[in-house]
């Protein structure tokens, strides 16, 4: 009778049909099959183009290596966008080298993704000659360029990578925190040097150990150990040094900082052994100083991830554009942002962002504000009214006259605010357990080791400088580090498989530690763009739709508001018996039809017919049905989700937009959590720190530039990204949105951290107990610091890394790499 | 035994050679993008004669 399967069925077919035609270029299904080329079929002309240009330069291998490895092309940029690398100021800081002629440039270039893409942008040299080596770092997704001034400009290239299909991202500001980033080679060869020093010094002890005092000739003992102390050398002065650093920086601010008894051990070792070595009394622990130093380097090698294609500082700076277009007198002109003063005017393309506030001269103004203020809808401006700094001009050519400079604008003022100017990584790890832990660590032990000092004094002096060495030797807190940098270390790589980037180890605990979450609505609980309807079975009529306006527009509920809004504004019609009934749907007569709309059960549907794709609302027209499915209003995993956080955390929501999805968002957080509305960004900041003044540990999930406060001050401020490479407010963990669902079990991964490192420091504790009773009597042996040594660490490595491993698995998360 | 001394000597300057071939491999950045490296080595410079032909 209803018509409904047969035309799911069609539909059905005529996808299949649909995805027989790819686009050669891009693999997008083709609408039709009039742009080809050859017997290549483009889903648009920009696709066909890309073809063209490579096809003319001989490099249709791109194709070959992958199919259809292109990006689509529908949406191309606009030609002049990048004008602004013309103006030679701007184009020199992008410059990494260039003797005037003879230039090396980087871009970041978020589009790439497989072979093709590398070997298409490593083969650019065929396509202009101006052009002469290209190279892609994959992992970074970089491709450093070398080319000649006098062929091709800047400009030029950019232009060119953007009509293949790899449009740069440039960014100033992100060119200068590239650079920072190289420093970790330091560490790197510190390991390597401390990894073989170890080694060799293991080895060249064993006939130490083994010879049970006078077992080996004393020839050999001398070439043995001054070998060691030789090797030690690199490891005491470069090695090591970054321990005395910290340590020292922590004693002139007069704290006890975990790097103290670290130095101290290391240091008290170091004398110890020479002492021994040049009296000719022993061996010295020389293994055992250098083993900890290596196996702290590794621990802490482990613990700094770095992502090298994420940021996690960037303010507005980066999301703004570089430059702009401002008319003078004489004509058009790029400026650079910090160069825009009050009265310039500027002109703005569809999809540009208004780089300061300023009034409308010309144009029809239409903003999109949802990334600056979260108003989920775009707002029309009126002549010679003020929009502001951040907002998204949608649609027509707009001009607009700056009123004030970018730094002083309506949203840029937040960045003055004090939250930004907190260092958090170094308060995260003033506050961190592991700190209070190992102070204790160290008190604890000076205190054994002045009792021991007092004994010795009564019954045997001789015996006070080696037990009190020796105490310092085998107790040091490095365990403990050791336990929390490995822990750290594995879980910074579970939580990257599951999504969640974190910009350092000390989040983790933080994370952890969280009992509020606070939510950001417009890109974070919902999408973007919100209540979009798709409309399947019997397409309309426009008399139809007349009847269908006829009978939805008296009506308040949500889904009746949203299809009059998708039909538009019509005239309403004559209607008798119009009825609604509440949690079924209306009814009514029309022009002589009768229209049921509502749930399917209302509607007359029977089960077998909504099987799997349950519309929200069916439309029953005389014979025909017609389903209005919405999609979600919110992202995927959050109807779930929200429920199960709300059994442990506080929840709240903070929002900029108007308060029409109250009703909504009070049914999903139910009645305890708090919903605030119209929050302007610094009432987001203000929220959160009333938050922290009443003890409370806040987490902050948000998306745009309006949160970037809220995010700053929380305690942890998670950004949520569609597309982790694009641009995300200032932040201390990036979550990929589509694992969004992955949170609750990451929490409690957080949560279990503490444990996990305390499990270890446990374990830990017994090795030094064991150490410790050897040393109090004054007769640990270098065997039993260099046994004690390598199996503590390795059991609190094998612990650290297998429970955190464990628990992840049990939460159901992914441990494998992606 | 005296050949000990020499074998010590060697065998440490053995593993200085590997050291010294790690600090090498990390200061030219082979590390720095081991996906791109292992992708590179695939392709192959026929397009070229293509274009002769």
């Amino acid at each position: 009778m209803f018509a409904v399967e047969e035309e799911v069925a069609a539909l059905k077919e005529g996808r299949k049909n649909r995805t027989q035609a790819l686009c050669y270029h891009c693999g997008v299904p083709c609408i039709t099959s009039t742009i080809a080329i050859d017997d290549k079929v483009f889903c648009c002309d920009g696709c066909r183009l890309v073809y063209e240009l490579l096809n003319e330069n001989g490099l249709c291998d791109y194709y070959r290596l992958q199919s259809h490895p292109g990006l689509s092309q529908i949406k191309t940029a606009r030609t002049d966008k990048f004008a602004y690398l013309d103006n030679e100021d701007i184009a020199k800081q992008l410059y990494k080298f260039t003797n005037g002629d003879y230039t090396i440039v980087t871009f970041y270039i978020p589009g790439v993704h497989c072979s093709s893409c590398m070997w298409l942008l490593e083969h650019l040299n065929k396509v202009n000659k101006g052009i002469l080596e290209s190279r892609l770092n994959f992992t970074t997704k970089e491709v450093t360029i070398h080319f000649s001034r006098s062929v091709i400009s800047l400009r030029k290239i950019t232009e060119l990578l953007t009509t293949i299909g790899y449009e740069p991202f440039i960014s100033l500001d992100e060119a200068v925190e590239k650079k920072n980033k190289k420093l970790n080679k330091q560490k790197i060869y510190k390991l390597g040097i401390a990894g073989f020093c170890f080694g060799n010094i293991m080895m060249m002890s064993f006939p130490e150990y083994l010879s049970l005092n006078n077992g080996i000739e004393q020839q050999y003992a001398h070439l043995f150990r001054y070998l060691n102390l030789l090797l030690s050398i690199p490891v005491f002065f470069y090695c090591a040094s970054e321990f005395f650093a910290t340590a020292w920086k922590g004693l002139q601010q007069k704290t006890l900082n975990i790097d103290a008894p670290i130095a101290l051990a290391i240091i008290i070792t170091f004398a110890r052994s020479i002492y021994e070595i040049a009296g000719n009394t022993g061996g010295g622990y020389l293994d055992s100083m250098c083993g900890i130093v290596f196996f702290m380097l590794a621990g802490r090698v482990v613990q700094e991830r770095t992502y090298r294609s994420i940021s996690f500082h960037r303010d507005y700076k980066s999301y703004f554009p570089i430059a702009v277009n401002v008319i003078t007198t004489s004509g058009m002109e790029s400026r650079s942002l910090q160069d825009l003063k009050e009265k310039d005017v500027v002109q703005l393309h569809n999809d540009e962002i208004i780089p300061a506030d300023g009034i409308v001269v010309g144009g029809k103004a239409f903003i999109d504000y949802s990334f600056v203020t979260g108003e989920s809808e775009p707002v029309t401006i009126k002549q010679n009214e003020m929009v502001y700094a951040g907002g998204r001009q949608v649609g027509e050519q707009l001009t607009i006259q700056i009123v004030t400079r970018v730094a002083s604008s309506y949203l840029t003022s937040l960045w003055n605010h004090y939250a930004f100017s907190k260092n958090k990584e170094e308060k995260n790890d003033r506050a961190s357990a592991i700190h209070i832990l190992s102070r204790y660590f160290t008190w604890v032990l000076l205190f054994l080791a002045a009792c021991t000092a007092i004994y010795w004094s009564v019954h045997d002096t001789s015996k006070i400088v080696p037990s009190i060495t020796a105490m310092l030797i085998v107790a040091c807190p490095c365990a403990l580090l050791l336990s929390a940098t490995f822990t750290n270390g594995n879980l910074l790589r579970i939580f990257s498989n599951n999504g969640l980037f974190l910009r350092d180890a000390t989040v983790i605990e933080e994370l952890g530690k969280t009992d509020h979450i606070v939510f950001d609505k417009t890109g974070t609980i919902t999408e973007s763009g919100n209540n979009h309807f798709f409309v399947a079975g019997h397409q309309l009529t426009e008399p139809e739709k007349s009847m269908l306006y006829t009978v939805v527009s008296p009506s308040k509920h949500p889904y009746s508001k949203a299809i009059a809004a998708w039909l538009g504004n019509r005239e309403s019609r004559q209607t008798a018996d119009w009825q609604e009934i509440a949690g079924k749907g209306i009814t009514a007569t029309v022009d002589g039809t009768m229209l049921l709309v509502g749930s399917a059960e209302f509607a007359g549907i029977s089960k077998e017919n909504i099987k799997e794709n349950k519309a929200a609302v069916y439309i029953r027209i005389g014979d025909n049905v017609t389903s209005f499915h919405t999609s979600s209003v919110f992202r995927d995993s959050i109807p779930q989700m929200i429920p199960t956080l709300s059994h442990q955390y506080k929840l709240s929501l903070l929002s900029g937009d108007n308060d029409r999805q109250r009703s909504v968002m009070a049914d999903l957080f139910g009645k305890s959590s708090e919903l605030l509305f119209e929050q302007k960004p610094i009432d987001k900041l203000h929220y959160i720190e009333s938050l922290q003044r009443k003890g409370k540990r806040p987490l902050m999930i948000g998306d745009g530039l309006n949160d970037a406060g809220a995010l700053q001050q929380s305690n942890v401020g998670i950004t949520l990204a569609d597309d982790i490479n694009n641009f995300t407010p200032s932040c201390d963990a990036i979550l990929d949105a589509g694992k969004f669902a992955n949170l609750p079990s990451l929490l409690k991964l957080a949560r279990a951290a503490r444990y996990i490192i305390g499990t270890g420091f446990a374990v830990s504790i017994i090795y030094n107990i064991i150490g410790l009773s050897f040393a109090m009597q004054g007769i640990l042996r270098p065997m039993v610091a260099a046994i004690l040594m390598p199996c503590s660490t390795l059991s609190i490595v094998i612990i650290s890394g297998g429970l955190s491993s464990l628990v992840a698995k049990r939460l159901h998360l992914s441990l494998k790499t992606r | 035994m005296t050949a000990l001394y020499l074998l010590v000597v060697i065998s440490i300057c053995v593993a200085g050679l590997f050291l010294a071939a790690f600090i090498w491999s990390v200061k030219t950045n082979q590390y720095e993008d081991q996906k791109g490296s292992s992708l590179r080595i695939l392709f192959d410079d026929e397009f070229q004669k293509e274009i002769y032909k």
